[in-house]
C-alpha cells in the first residue's frame, strides 16, 4: 500500500486503498461497492462489510447491512451529527441490524471534551428515538491516535465504557437469532437412488429459525400435510436437534410429497400464507420500478411472480419524511409497496424474522436483482 | 444448550447452502477442481451437501499441462474417492486447435491461456454454473466479487454491474450463453481453510507440506525447477526446505521456505503470517496492481 501510494503521488499512505479494490475506485478515489474484509482476534472472527457512504450508494449500504450483526457509524466530533450519519442509522434500523455503535471520532481535535461528546450523544439519541434500534452504544475515539480503539484512552478519563474492540469482541450476538419460530425452507430433495440407500428420501435445507428435534410434529406448506421428523441427517452423522444456521437434511415419518420451495414448520406456529404482501422496498436498479411491471420475487427458496398493486409512500432517507404522493421508486429510493403474488409465499414480519421476512425482486426481462424487500 | 456453533461450522453451513441453492436453480453445474486446498474444501462441502446421494454435477480440471505431478496423482485419487465424474479441459488442446498461442521465453506461462480453455469447456458442455474455490481475502478485486458472480455471453465479469446480493437470497437466473461463477468459500480466510482441513482431516497434495526440493530464485520468489521453466543466465538451482501455499502451474507458483511438516505446523505458520498466499507466491498476481481484476474480466477463475 505504501508502494502504491507513492506511485500515485499521494502525500501519505492512502488507507482507502485497503478497501478500494477495483481499478475504477482507485482512479476516482471513491468507494463504489461493498468490500468484504476479514480479521480475527483470539476471541472472535470478524467480517467487515465496508460500504460507501454517499446517498447514490444507498443500495450498497442496504446490501452490506442485510447480513450484518452490528453497524459501526463514524461521527466526526467537530462536525457533529450530519445528514449522512442519520441516513446510515436509518438504514441500519430498517435492515434490523441488532446492534448499533456510534463512534464519535477525532476526539483529539476537540480536546477530548466530554461536553462535546455528550452533546453529540444527545443529538443522535434524540433523533434516533424515531427509529427502531434495540441496542445503541456511543464510544468516543480517536482513530488516528488509537484512543479507545483497542485500549481505554488515558486522554479521556471521564469515559468509563469499553474500548471499541472490547465491545466488538463481547457484544452478545447469539441471542439475535430467532429460536422460537421453527421454519425450514426446503432447498433440495435428496434421493440417492443407489442400492445402499434405495428408499432414502430426505429434505435438505438451512434452518431459517427455531429449533427442530427428532420426533417433532411438523406441517408441510403449502400442502398442509402433517407428519413427524424421523431423523436429522448430516454427512457427519445424525443430530438430535437442528437450529439456525445449520444446513441439514430432514427425514419425515410419512411418505408425503414435498418439494423445493415448500416450508416445514410446526402445526401450532405457522408463517402467514400470503397472496399479497406489504413491504419496505429499496430499489436497486437504474431502471425505475414500473407501475405495471411484473417481477420475480424470491423469498427463502421460493420464487413466484409479483405485480405492483400500489406505492403507499416513498421515504426520504435523510428526513424520514413520507411522500404519499409518490407513484414509483428510482435507484436508491426506499418506499412502502403493496404487491400481488401469483402464488402464495410463507411469510413472517421482517422485524420478527430476518430469514423469512426478506425477499428480492428480479426483473423478468433483464434477470437483474432490482429490489430488496422487508415484509411489514 | 446455547445453540451456538463455531465459526467454521457457520462457514461450512453457508457453503453447503450456496451449493444446494445453485444446484437446485441452475440445472447444469460443474465444480472446478485444481487440486489446491480451496478446491479440496469445496469438493468436501459439495459431498456433504448431497450426502448420501452422489454429486449432481461433474468435476472439471483445467489442465495447463504444467502441473505438479503430486497434484495430478491427488486429483485422480480424490475424484475416485468421491465417485464423481471427471472432465479434463486441456490447455494443450486449445493450443493445438489454434485457439490460443503459447507464450515463449523464460517467463512464459500458460496461466492466462487457461481462461480461454475454461470458457470453451463451459460453452461446449453448456454449463450454467461453475463452482470455484476463490475467497474474498485472497485479492482485492475478489473482495468485491459476489458469491454468485454473473458472466455474460463472452464469459466476462463486469465489476461495475454486479447484481446486488442480499441476505442469503441468490439470483441464479441466466439467459442462454451466460453463466454464473459460484464461490461458496467467499467468506473463508486462508486460516479458516487450514483449520477446517485439520478439523475434517481432508487429504491434500503433499506439496503443501515442507519437503526438500530443487528451486531457483526469481524476483525474490522461489520456483521449483521443472521442465516447464527455462532458467535465466543469472539463475542457479539449489536445494531448500520448502512448501507451497497455493497450487497453480509449476511456471508461476512460488514456494516458501518452511519447516512446517504437519497440518499443525502449517496452521501455526499461517496464523502468524501477514502476507496473503497469492501476494507471496503467485507471479500471475504481480503483473500489475489490477492483474487479477483484468484477468477476471476476461473470464479467469
Amino acid at each position: 500500500m505504501e508502494r502504491t501510494s507513492r506511485q500515485r503521488g499521494d502525500g501519505y499512505t492512502n488507507l482507502a486503498l485497503l478497501t478500494d479494490g477495483l481499478r475504477a475506485e482507485r482512479e476516482q478515489g471513491i468507494t463504489i461497492d461493498v468490500a468484504y474484509r476479514y480479521f480475527h482476534t483470539p476471541r472472535r472472527k470478524f467480517i467487515i462489510a465496508d460500504t460507501p457512504g454517499h446517498e447514490q450508494y444507498t443500495r450498497n449500504m442496504v446490501t452490506g447491512a442485510s447480513t450484518a450483526d452490528l453497524a459501526l457509524i463514524l461521527v466526526d466530533a467537530r462536525k457533529g451529527v450530519l445528514e449522512q450519519s442519520r441516513r446510515h442509522a436509518f438504514i441500519a434500523s430498517l435492515l434490523r441490524i441488532p446492534h448499533l455503535v456510534v463512534c464519535v471520532n477525532k476526539m483529539d481535535l476537540v480536546d477530548y471534551s466530554e461536553e462535546r461528546f455528550r452533546e453529540i450523544c444527545d443529538e443522535f439519541g434524540g433523533w434516533s428515538s424515531k427509529l427502531d434500534v434495540n441496542d445503541m452504544t456511543f464510544i468516543p475515539i480517536s482513530a488516528l491516535h488509537g484512543d479507545n480503539v483497542v485500549d481505554r484512552s488515558e486522554s479521556m478519563p471521564w469515559y468509563q465504557g469499553p474500548s471499541l474492540l472490547y465491545h466488538l469482541e463481547n457484544v452478545h450476538v447469539a441471542s439475535d437469532r430467532n429460536l422460537v419460530d421453527a421454519r425450514f425452507p426446503v432447498q433440495w430433495v435428496v434421493r440417492p437412488m443407489s442400492d445402499e440407500h434405495h428408499d432414502y428420501r430426505g429434505y435438505a435445507g438451512e434452518v431459517a429459525s427455531g429449533i427442530f428435534r427428532v420426533g417433532d410434529e411438523v406441517v408441510i406448506l403449502p400442502s398442509g400435510r402433517e407428519t413427524r421428523i424421523a431423523g436429522i441427517d448430516t454427512f457427519d452423522g445424525e443430530l438430535e436437534e437442528a437450529f439456525p444456521p445449520l444446513s441439514v437434511t430432514l427425514r419425515l415419518e410419512d411418505d408425503i410429497d414435498v418439494s423445493r420451495g415448500d416450508m416445514i414448520c410446526r402445526p401450532g406456529n405457522r408463517p402467514s400464507e400470503a397472496r399479497e404482501v406489504d413491504a419496505m422496498v429499496c430499489w436497486m436498479s437504474e431502471r425505475p420500478l414500473h407501475p405495471s411491471g411484473r417481477y420475480r420475487i424470491k423469498q427463502t427458496t421460493r420464487t413466484v411472480l409479483a405485480k405492483l398493486d400500489s406505492v403507499r409512500y416513498r421515504i426520504d432517507v435523510n428526513s424520514l419524511h413520507r411522500d404519499e404522493e409518490a407513484d414509483g421508486l428510482s435507484l436508491n429510493e426506499i418506499g412502502r409497496l403493496s404487491l400481488r403474488l401469483s402464488a402464495p409465499l410463507f411469510l413472517d414480519e421482517y422485524r420478527r424474522n430476518r430469514a423469512t421476512g426478506s425477499f428480492i425482486l428480479i426483473d423478468e426481462s433483464t434477470n437483474d436483482t432490482v429490489g430488496a424487500g422487508m415484509v411489514l | 444448550m446455547t445453540y451456538e456453533i463455531s465459526h467454521l461450522r457457520a462457514l461450512e453451513s453457508e457453503g453447503i447452502h450456496v451449493i444446494r441453492e445453485v444446484a437446485a436453480e441452475l440445472q447444469r453445474g460443474v465444480l472446478l477442481f485444481s487440486g489446491g486446498k480451496d478446491s479440496a474444501v469445496l469438493l468436501h462441502l459439495a459431498r456433504k451437501a448431497f450426502w448420501p446421494a452422489a454429486l449432481p454435477f461433474p468435476v472439471m480440471h483445467v489442465d495447463t499441462g504444467h502441473n505438479f505431478p503430486e497434484v495430478l496423482e491427488y486429483r485422480d485419487r480424490m475424484v475416485e474417492e468421491v465417485g464423481a465424474e471427471l472432465i479434463v479441459a486441456s490447455v494443450q488442446d486449445s493450443i493445438d486447435k489454434g485457439r490460443v498461442v503459447e507464450e515463449t521465453g523464460p517467463r512464459a506461462s500458460r496461466n492466462r491461456l487457461q481462461s480461454v480453455t475454461l470458457l470453451d469447456a463451459i460453452e461446449e458442455h453448456g454449463f450454467k454454473a461453475a463452482f470455484g474455490g476463490a475467497r474474498r481475502d485472497e485479492e482485492r478485486a475478489r473482495a468485491k466479487e459476489r458469491i454468485l458472480s454473473f458472466r455474460d455471453d463472452f464469459g466476462q465479469w463486469d465489476p461495475k454491474a454486479q447484481r446486488p446480493e442480499l441476505w442469503n437470497l441468490y439470483n441464479g437466473f441466466v439467459k442462454p450463453g451466460e453463466h454464473v461463477r459460484v464461490f461458496p468459500l467467499s467468506n473463508w480466510t486462508e486460516l479458516d481453510v487450514w483449520q477446517y482441513v485439520r478439523e475434517e482431516e481432508i487429504p491434500l497434495p503433499s506439496i503443501y507440506m515442507s519437503h526438500r526440493r530443487e528451486v531457483f530464485n526469481r524476483d525474490g520468489m522461489l520456483y521449483a525447477v521443472s521442465p516447464f521453466v527455462e532458467l535465466l543466465d543469472s539463475e542457479s538451482p539449489f536445494e531448500e526446505s520448502v512448501r507451497f501455499r497455493t497450487v497453480g502451474d509449476m511456471s508461476c507458483t512460488g514456494a516458501v521456505r518452511s519447516e512446517a511438516a504437519t497440518l499443525e505446523d502449517v496452521v501455526t505458520e499461517i496464523a502468524a503470517t501477514r502476507i496473503t498466499e497469492r501476494g507471496e507466491t503467485r507471479a500471475d498476481d504481480r503483473v500489475s496492481e489490477a492483474a487479477m481484476e483484468d484477468r477476471k474480466k476476461e473470464g479467469y477463475f
